[in-house]
């Protein structure tokens, strides 16, 4: 109960903010359309004004949530208008992202665990790759993709994938190598095969490194397949819808798509949250 | 099965090479372990104890001398699996049940189904965890947790039994218990049992024979045949002859261990 509490007050106190910061960035636009049309106008008249205006600079929490409601619920989700429509665009290049990004995140890591060369040589570049604006390099890998016939979904998935691999990898390096010295020393007086090693003990070691890898790999992987439509001139998803909005100046459509964004992330880990408990909890852990 | 001898070795050595120089782990280790023997390896840290039982389970190479195990060399007995380890740390796997972590060796060595279950249930009755199989390490006290990985050990027909301080973290009580159903084991299946541990009590207690070790370099200074009698109560160890050869034990580790430096 006092949970609950707590946590009213800290969403009360973020809307709360958001309101003061919306009265404060929209009310010099309400000021400089009073002064040009040469009347006087106080606080009582700018606060409203400044929560229902067209093209805000900052839009209020509900204007925001009218958009959402209107974009989701009011439109058929065949509809361009759709928020529905936009983010289905982009979440299933994210779910492809994902899966090839954690397919080759766990191949990576048990190439570099189980091979001193690919340790060397791997982990490196595995860094690097990351340390790269993934802005500066996605326009690229649109074009290099478009030119061997790969556009679209799987292009941006590709970016996606880019970025979900690393913390995969990362953390199942990590998790692979956790068995401790006596724990392999047991599986080596059996004379286990190193199939055995790695199915018996090391994979089952790693699982809880691997949930905590694919929580933010998925959130990363909806980031990357945001990006993918930038460059693409897309013709729909989050990133069009933004790009759309910033085209037009609808401070709304990019508000509502970045929140349907965040809500889509959000149940996304929540998801990866809820299948880890089920697979740790019949491992008897969690 | 080698009937001449479970562990012959000569002259072993074992030289690490270390940052600082060489170490002498062992040095001339001439070791005779008959089928059915239970023999402890006492000494005090540093005196190559465990190193020699990790030898004997091929963790570990010789830079020197021969060993045979069951008649083979430590590796042909190690692909062979022809003992079981217990570890210092009962080393469960956390997310297998108790029953699950047993049949691991069974798994591995590919056992039928059927025959798995049936040795499952039998070793876990042989500990005394027969109702625990469904709970998980972590629902278990340590002892509890240290008798699943002596049935895990014996799950598999190895005649060798290779315990590396077993008990060594467990409370004096539990302890007790513990060697007491560890003897009745060894009536019970006849195994060769090497028991490393740094307790005269326990050594004497257990024991048809005792390897008194000692450190720089790791070597054998005393070997001790028990004269006591095969059925053991646990008040034996006011007996007489229990203290003369806990006397022994410990005058033997004190003449071959300086505390100077």
């Amino acid at each position: 109960m006092r949970i609950a509490l707590s946590i009213t007050a800290i969403c009360l106190a973020i809307l709360a903010a958001w309101y003061v910061g919306a009265v404060g960035l929209n009310a010099k636009w309400e000021r400089d359309q009073a002064a040009r049309a040469g009347v006087e106008i106080g606080w009582a008249d700018i606060i409203p004004a400044t929560m229902s205006q067209e093209r805000p600079v900052l839009p209020a929490p509900h204007q925001v949530a009218a958009e959402i409601w209107e974009t989701t619920a009011n439109k058929r989700i065949t509809s361009k208008r759709s928020l529905v429509y936009h983010g289905w665009i982009t979440l299933s290049a994210t779910f492809l992202g994902f899966a090839m990004g954690v397919g080759l995140g766990i191949l990576l890591a048990v190439g570099i665990v189980h091979n001193r060369a690919m340790d060397l040589s791997v982990m490196p570049w595995v860094i690097s790759s990351q340390t790269i604006p993934i802005l500066a390099i996605a326009p690229m890998i649109i074009v290099v993709l478009y030119n061997i016939g790969i556009s679209g979904l799987v292009a941006k998935a590709a970016i996606s994938a880019y970025l979900s691999f690393f913390p995969v990898v990362v953390g199942m390096v990590k998790g692979l190598r956790a068995p401790g010295g006596m724990q392999l020393d047991l599986m080596r007086t059996y004379n286990a095969s190193a199939w055995q090693v790695f199915w018996k003990l090391r994979w089952p070691s790693s699982l809880p490194y691997l949930f905590a890898s694919l929580k933010v790999a998925i959130a990363i992987a909806l980031v990357g397949a945001i990006i993918g439509e930038l460059p693409t001139g897309s013709q729909g998803g989050f990133g069009a819808r933004m790009l759309n909005g910033s085209y037009y100046g609808q401070v709304l459509i990019i508000w509502s798509a970045l929140f349907g964004a965040a809500i889509c992330a959000a149940l996304m880990v929540g998801a990866v949250g809820m299948v880890q408990r089920a697979v740790l909890g019949r491992m008897g852990q969690a | 099965m080698n009937r001449a001898g479970a562990i012959v070795s000569s002259s072993l050595d074992l030289v690490f090479e270390t940052r600082d120089g060489p170490v002498h782990a062992l040095s001339q280790i001439d070791l005779q372990v008959a089928p059915g023997e239970f023999v402890s390896f006492i000494g005090p840290s540093g005196c190559g104890k465990t190193t020699l039982l990790r030898v004997i389970a091929d963790l570990q190479q010789p830079t020197g001398g021969t060993i045979s195990v069951n008649g083979m060399t430590p590796r042909e007995a190690r692909l062979n699996r022809t003992y079981g380890y217990v570890f210092q740390a009962a080393g469960l796997y956390p997310w297998r049940t108790i029953e699950k972590n047993v049949r691991l060796p069974l798994e591995v060595m590919g056992y039928p189904a059927h025959e798995r279950a049936e040795r499952v249930r039998r070793v876990l009755d042989l500990v005394g965890l027969g109702d625990f199989g469904r709970m998980f390490p972590w629902q278990l006290s340590g002892g509890m947790q240290q008798r699943a990985s002596i049935a895990r050990a014996l799950a598999f027909d190895a005649d060798l039994l290779l315990m590396d301080e077993p008990f060594g973290a467990l409370d004096e009580i539990v302890r007790d218990h513990l060697n007491e159903q560890l003897l009745a084991l060894h009536a019970r299946t006849g195994k060769t049992i090497c028991f490393v541990t740094h307790s005269i009590p326990e050594a004497v207690y257990l024991s048809t024979k005792i390897i008194v070790m000692s450190p720089r370099p790791g070597r054998i200074i005393d070997i001790i045949e028990s004269p006591m009698p095969a059925e053991r109560p646990l008040d034996i160890r006011e007996s007489t002859a229990f203290l003369e050869l806990a006397t022994r034990v410990r005058e033997g580790l004190r003449a071959g261990h300086s505390y100077d430096d």
